[in-house]
């Protein structure tokens, strides 16, 4: 590698080229991030660590092909999600709707909800991992991972109004589980 | 927490409400930050909104740091995998993309401005050559796109033979106006550069050492070079 940092592009260029060291360079650069989104979707520390060498096996084979139509940071988070959603689906529904429904009861009814009043930061965390995986991803990207409108509709695949309308309804919905909580700040 | 007003969330969100996220992460073009800056100063119950929506940026940031990494077994597994792949043979075209990307980072932008203009000459001059080869022959009825990048484009051009090479360095004077003049005259063009250092090619045909021999010093007669010698 040169003194001055290589772009995420002139690595995958590198790696198309078969470069290992490129690939631990992208890898230690992107690990981190590729994981808690993963881990955001799947909610399973074992298939987000799959998941990840899933992922960045994806970009060694597929480098070549990256034309640079996006950020490699879009590209990633993009081939995450598709991976993510495959492995959600090769779980049972079943297993899912209770996950989901323990979620959304522990903001409500646990006896954690009154500590959560006084600290509405903690409140507000437990709400944002309350809410659907749809919403949760799109808050996580435009937050987390600083994706812009144009960004997210690609990740998500999505039209850029329903990613405006999308996130906008996703923080309704925090509103509302914020409020089932006991947190009041006038929504909905 | 901050209390919003009914009326605000009962109707359809405006545009630059719906904008007001993407303010928060940043990630907003100048054009768009700058409509919502205006309707924030211009609009206090926008700018409480804004404040609710920063704290939902914080504490998503948050939240997200609090999940960890992933333990160092990830990593081992994605390499055992690569490990395990067929090696792949590099392709000619993924090869040069990278030296030419790898090459033009190196330059400072004021080497990178500079070299510009040279290259769109000699892209001007690449031109020439190619469409006088194009012309020369249009005899043939048919040929097929194909074209091995394994190889020299030149050696298809200049029938399996190469034209010389030289480094040159020019004078710290001398102007963009005279260095595409004479590369002109040479019908050079620009190969590389290093520090300081061009290699330029020159024509489209071998020459003889006798040839060699009086084009670099040709070369180092011209005032504005201060070195020339014969290069591969």
């Amino acid at each position: 590698m040169s003194a001055t940092a290589a772009t995420d592009e002139v690595l995958i260029a590198r790696i198309a080229q078969g470069d290992r060291l490129a690939m631990q360079v992208l890898y230690g650069r992107h690990h981190v991030r590729v994981f808690r989104f993963g881990l955001r979707v799947v909610r399973d520390e074992q298939i987000a660590e799959d998941l990840i060498s899933e992922v960045f096996l994806d970009v060694w084979r597929q480098a070549g092909k990256f034309e640079g139509r996006s950020a490699v940071s879009t590209w990633l988070l993009a081939i995450t999600r598709f991976k993510a959603l495959s492995a959600l689906r090769r779980r049972k529904d079943a297993e899912l709707d209770d996950e989901a429904a323990n979620a959304i009861e522990d903001t409500s009814d646990d006896p954690e909800v009154a500590v959560a009043k006084k600290d509405t930061g903690a409140a507000l965390r437990k709400c944002l991992s309350a809410l659907s995986a749809e919403h949760r991803e799109i808050i996580d990207l435009v937050y987390y991972h600083e994706k812009s409108v144009e960004e997210v509709a690609k990740i998500v695949e999505i039209p850029e109004n329903t990613v405006k309308t999308r996130l906008f309804y996703a923080r309704k919905k925090l509103a509302e589980l914020l409020k089932a909580a006991g947190v009041e700040r006038g929504w909905p | 927490m901050m209390a919003l007003s009914k009326k605000m969330l009962e109707r359809e969100p405006s545009e630059i409400e719906m904008l007001l996220p993407w303010h928060a992460a940043g990630t907003l073009n100048a054009r768009d930050a700058r409509r919502v800056e205006e309707a924030l100063a211009r609009d206090p119950e926008l700018a409480r909104h804004y404040a609710v929506i920063r704290e939902e940026f914080a504490e998503t940031i948050g939240l997200n740091e609090s999940l960890g990494a992933p333990s160092a077994r990830a990593m081992q597994k994605l390499f055992a995998a690569i490990d395990a792949e067929p090696a792949r043979k590099p392709s000619a075209f993924s090869s040069l993309s990278t030296r030419i990307s790898g090459f033009f980072a190196s330059l400072s932008p004021r080497t990178l401005a500079w070299s510009a203009s040279l290259g769109a000459l000699a892209l001007l001059l690449q031109a020439g050559v190619i469409g006088a080869v194009l012309i020369k022959n249009q005899s043939s009825t048919f040929e097929t796109a194909s074209l091995s990048m394994n190889e020299p484009i030149t050696r298809n051009l200049a029938g399996d033979v190469r034209p010389p090479r030289a480094l040159v360095r020019f004078t710290p004077d001398a102007r963009i106006s005279d260095i595409t003049a004479l590369l002109d005259s040479y019908r050079a063009s620009i190969v590389d550069a290093k520090g300081g250092l061009f290699r330029l090619q020159f024509g489209d045909r071998a020459m003889s050492k006798d040839e060699v021999a009086g084009l670099i010093s040709r070369l180092q007669g011209e005032k504005i070079v201060n070195l020339a010698v014969a290069a591969q």
